[in-house]
């Protein structure tokens, strides 16, 4: 049993096919990355397995789940988390407000529970409000806890998403493009965390990369895309020396 | 200026910060308790009419303010509870059990408004509701077998535990204001718990809350079935006061009065729905004191600067005139509009919040720090 | 039959009045994103202004028609400087409560200064008839659909072959790239409103004769334009009018066909239907936003 498994999925935009008949496998507690040039289609699928988007064609499974025409929230409950190139945070709200969202499917009060403010309402919040507290100390967060997230700097939004990410304690993790934006320094740090929530969280991780040092020191696997089409598979360096890689991508 | 240490995460949760506020909430709610023994008849209806848009300002504020889900249709939630009120009266039905009727009634319409309301974003969602509350009015005048059309219907006075309880009277003065305090509190409530964060989610990103498992029709719609049903409610009380109903009373202008509500007030805070309703029923007495008051002190200061009798005299009947004008209500309206929206738009509790920063940072106190972000970009406002 | 095609050319005619306000809508919507609903009260004071040349001060109709059509065009240009620019960047929200705003303030102050009785005036069209086999159409209604498709086809014609057009629908896209391309982003908005308000004016005179004018008439009129702009997708010129004209032969067949109230309401239940059925309108396009 494969834990994700796409399976011939196409995404067409009109004449323009975003992604063509791309099917790969990710096993459970691996780190997979995805590398290829702009347009070629890795966002694309990320949003095809989130269900923002919805395949021309193709099947999508999940721990042998069939999640193609699912919800975007039903799949989000399953177990798999995002975070989101452009960064996708929630501008008004503290940061512990954006965690907390993060745990929204784990979260089981009633609405008339929660209008009354019941006791169980007021256990579940300390019981979110700390599972939050392990994120944040996990990403070094603690500073930002109670600020506003329309004033803080790229680098501590991209690990706030990072952090909402977990917050969900997902099965599947699926990054886009985590090293953007980020400086040697942070990107090293994200390196760390990236093997972390592998080793220490047990979560198979997913991952949209162009930061090629980043994607040799952490990936097991990785998928190389073009104009929508799976180039080449298999162990980093296997990939990166396949002349259609090379041609494409990475430069003689 | 107190500074908070929170150590347990009670501090994070509970609706009370630091004893301050308690005083200061508990000083308020004593002065509410004793005004009508104190203040004239006249000041309490005019609370009761505070309470009344207040309650509605909080409903409008958990769609709009919260959700992020514009409606200008408020007007027809609130008709369909005191239509309830005033149709279920005609059946001897007890007071427990039509108020209760007139919130769950209107609820109902609410959820079902919210269906159709989930594809709808921006100007669509506005003009869908503008359009539902135009039906609904056609439909109050039309359905006389239930409505009476535009005769309208007579409400009786409340009956409660065997006493009546007139729409004069200090008990339906605490009924409207216990029922204000219950919905801030549910309110208040409901926000600092899981589907409240949702609702903001909903409003800031919609992608990123469908991707944390947040299953954004269903919250629309609740958010939709709240805020109606908490109208509905209001809807009971206001047909009391009124103890008339016809469906002119509740039109597009209603609407866009509660609106007003939520811009006036500041469309982010439960304060800003009091403070708003407060300014709007101050508008009336504001344009009684301007006919009665208003040409005279005009005159007055004329003459004041030398002008002879006779200019202040033809003066003092000109503001008259303007004042007494048909059309003057909707000029202020609209002037309040956009007075507010172009330079207080964060409302009147955004304007409290800055004088308090204001002398907490004195003398370092920049007007740069509530500056919004213009958006410029179409693909930015959309979620 | 001859009842029906009569309705028709009726509804066609009031649809294009629909038209003309919805037109207001779509060019503004087009250039800034944003919606002016006081485009209806524009129209009324259009009217207003003509009444007062040619009722009261006495010019020929076709002068008063082209002084109104100017008057508003620079009240158009002043409203834009003095309200909508202050708060280009502001939430769509916070835009559309102004233009209420204003719409209000401009209703109330014209039922002061010209008093809140219906008010009438002169045109060349008030009492003609052109004859067409059994069919007796009113020369007021026609004029009102041949200047729509008139100015429908002109400014169809602006925005999509001029450069001002180009440089009008690319500032609506994004404001600031235009800036740094070198289009004067403010001077197009102010045009932009000019326009808006003309072609308001234009619709305020030509439905004179059909209509009464009155402080409430922009009022009653900009709320069926809704349904017309936003059936016709809200960034369509040509969808404009004819979701106008959709909705005007909606409401004349239904107030001739189906029982008394409904007349009112249909426009608006046929929109809340299409919307059900296509949220971005009949010629809009859906928008999602890429993550």
């Amino acid at each position: 049993m494969s834990f994700l498994r796409a399976e011939n999925l196409s995404l067409h935009f009109g004449g323009l096919k975003a992604v063509d008949a791309v099917s790969f496998a990710v096993e459970k507690g691996e780190i997979l990355s995805i590398i290829g040039p702009n347009g070629a289609g890795k966002s694309s699928i990320f949003n095809l397995i989130s269900r923002i988007y919805n395949p021309t064609s193709g099947r999508l499974f999940f721990e042998d789940r069939e999640i193609t025409r699912e919800a975007a929230w039903d799949v989000a409950r399953l177990g798999i988390a995002r975070t989101f190139q452009n960064i996708e945070l929630f501008e008004n709200a503290t940061v512990l407000n954006n965690l907390l969202v993060g745990r929204h499917r784990h979260s089981t009060t009633q609405l008339w529970q929660e209008l009354l403010f019941l006791p169980s309402v007021r256990d579940n919040e300390k019981a979110h409000r700390r599972r939050v507290e392990q994120v944040i100390e996990f990403l070094d967060l603690e500073p930002y806890r109670d600020k506003l997230i329309s004033g803080l700097p790229y680098g501590v939004r991209k690990v706030i998403e990072l952090a909402r990410a977990l917050c969900s304690e997902p099965k599947l993790i699926l990054l886009d493009e985590p090293s953007s934006g980020l400086n040697v320094e942070e990107t090293d740090d994200m390196s760390f965390w990236i093997r972390d929530l592998k080793n220490e969280l047990g979560m198979t991780v997913l991952m949209v990369e162009h930061d090629m040092a980043l994607v040799n020191r952490v990936s097991d696997r990785v998928i190389a895309l073009n104009y929508g089409r799976v180039l080449a598979a298999g162990a980093p360096a296997e990939v990166q020396a396949h002349p259609d890689v090379v041609a494409a991508y990475l430069g003689a | 200026m107190r500074f908070l240490f929170k150590t347990d995460y009670e501090d994070d949760i509970r609706l009370l910060p630091h004893s301050g506020y308690a005083v200061s909430y508990g000083v308020l709610l004593a002065l509410l308790v004793v005004a009508p023994f104190a203040l004239s008849s006249y000041l309490i209806s005019q609370l009761v009419f505070v309470c009344i848009y207040a309650t509605v300002g909080v409903a409008l504020m958990i769609l709009t303010g919260f959700t992020g889900q514009a409606s200008l249709g408020h007007a027809a939630f609130l008709a369909i509870g005191a239509y309830t009120t005033a149709y279920l009266q005609q059946y001897d039905v007890p007071f427990p059990l039509y108020f209760l009727a007139a919130g769950l009634l209107s609820g109902a319409i609410g959820a079902l408004v919210g269906f159709p309301a989930l594809r709808l974003q921006g100007i669509y969602l506005v003009i869908a509701t503008i359009s539902f509350a135009l039906i609904v009015e056609e439909i109050l005048a039309r359905w006389e077998s239930v409505t009476n059309g535009n005769e309208g219907l007579r409400v009786k006075t409340i009956q409660l535990l065997g006493t009546t309880v007139p729409r004069d009277s200090p008990a339906f003065y605490f009924l409207c204001l216990g029922v204000l305090i219950l919905v801030i509190v549910g309110t208040l409530n409901l926000m600092r718990s899981p589907t409240g964060r949702a609702f903001v989610a909903i409003r800031d990103s919609e992608t990123a809350a469908k991707s944390m498992g947040i299953n954004v029709a269903r919250y629309k719609v609740k958010s939709f079935a709240i805020s109606a049903a908490i109208t509905g409610f209001a809807g009971c009380l206001f047909a009391h006061k009124l103890s008339f109903i016809s469906p002119e009373m509740f039109t597009l202008q209603l609407s866009i009065e509660f609106i007003m509500v939520i811009i006036i007030g500041g469309a982010f805070s439960l304060h800003g729905a009091v403070l708003g309703a407060i300014f709007m029923v101050m508008v009336d007495p504001f344009l009684t004191y301007l006919k009665d008051d208003v040409p005279g002190a005009v005159a007055g200061l004329a003459a004041a600067f030398g002008a002879g009798a006779e200019r202040a005299a033809a003066l003092q009947d000109q503001v008259a005139a303007m004042a007494s004008a048909n059309g003057l209500k909707g000029a202020i309206y609209g002037l309040i509009i956009i007075v507010f929206v172009l330079f207080e738009p964060l409302g009147l509790y955004g304007r409290w919040l800055k004088i308090k920063l204001f002398f907490q940072l004195f003398p370092l106190y920049k007007r740069a720090t509530f500056r919004r972000q213009k958006i410029y970009v179409r693909s930015e406002r959309y979620r | 039959m001859l009842d029906f095609v009569q309705q028709l050319v009726s509804g066609i005619a009031l649809g294009c009045v629909y038209g003309l306000i919805a037109l207001g809508f779509v060019l503004i919507y087009k250039a800034t994103e944003v919606v002016n609903f006081a485009q209806g009260d524009l129209m009324m004071l259009g009217g207003f202004f003509a009444f007062t040349f040619i009722g009261i001060l006495g010019l020929n109709y076709w002068i008063g028609f082209v002084a109104a059509v100017v008057v508003m065009a620079l009240f158009g240009l002043v409203a834009e400087r003095l309200i909508v620019r202050p708060i280009l960047g502001y939430p769509q929200f916070s835009i559309i409560m102004a233009t209420i705003g204003l719409g209000y303030f401009l209703r109330s102050v014209a039922g002061m200064i010209w008093g809140t009785d219906d008010l009438k005036i002169e045109t060349p069209f008030s009492h003609g008839v052109v004859r067409i086999g059994g069919l007796v159409l009113a020369t007021d209604k026609l004029s009102v659909i041949a200047a729509t498709v008139v100015l429908c086809a002109l400014l169809y014609l602006f925005f999509n072959r001029t450069t001002l057009g180009t440089a009008m629908r690319a500032s609506s896209e994004n404001m600031l790239a235009a800036y740094y391309m070198g289009i004067p982003v403010k001077r197009v908005v102010s045009i932009v409103w000019a326009i808006s308000a003309a072609v308001a004016a234009c619709a305020g005179v030509l439905l004179a004769p059909i209509t009464f004018i009155h402080s409430n008439v922009g009022l009653v009129l900009g709320l069926k334009a809704f349904p017309a702009a936003v059936l016709g997708g809200f960034g369509s010129i040509p969808g404009a009018v004819v979701g106008g004209v959709l909705i005007g032969v909606i409401e004349s067949l239904a107030g001739f066909y189906l029982p008394e109230g409904w007349k009112d309401v249909a426009p608006y239940v046929v929109l809340l239907a299409a919307l059900l059925l296509k949220p971005e309108g009949l010629f809009g396009v859906a928008m999602r936003k890429k993550v």
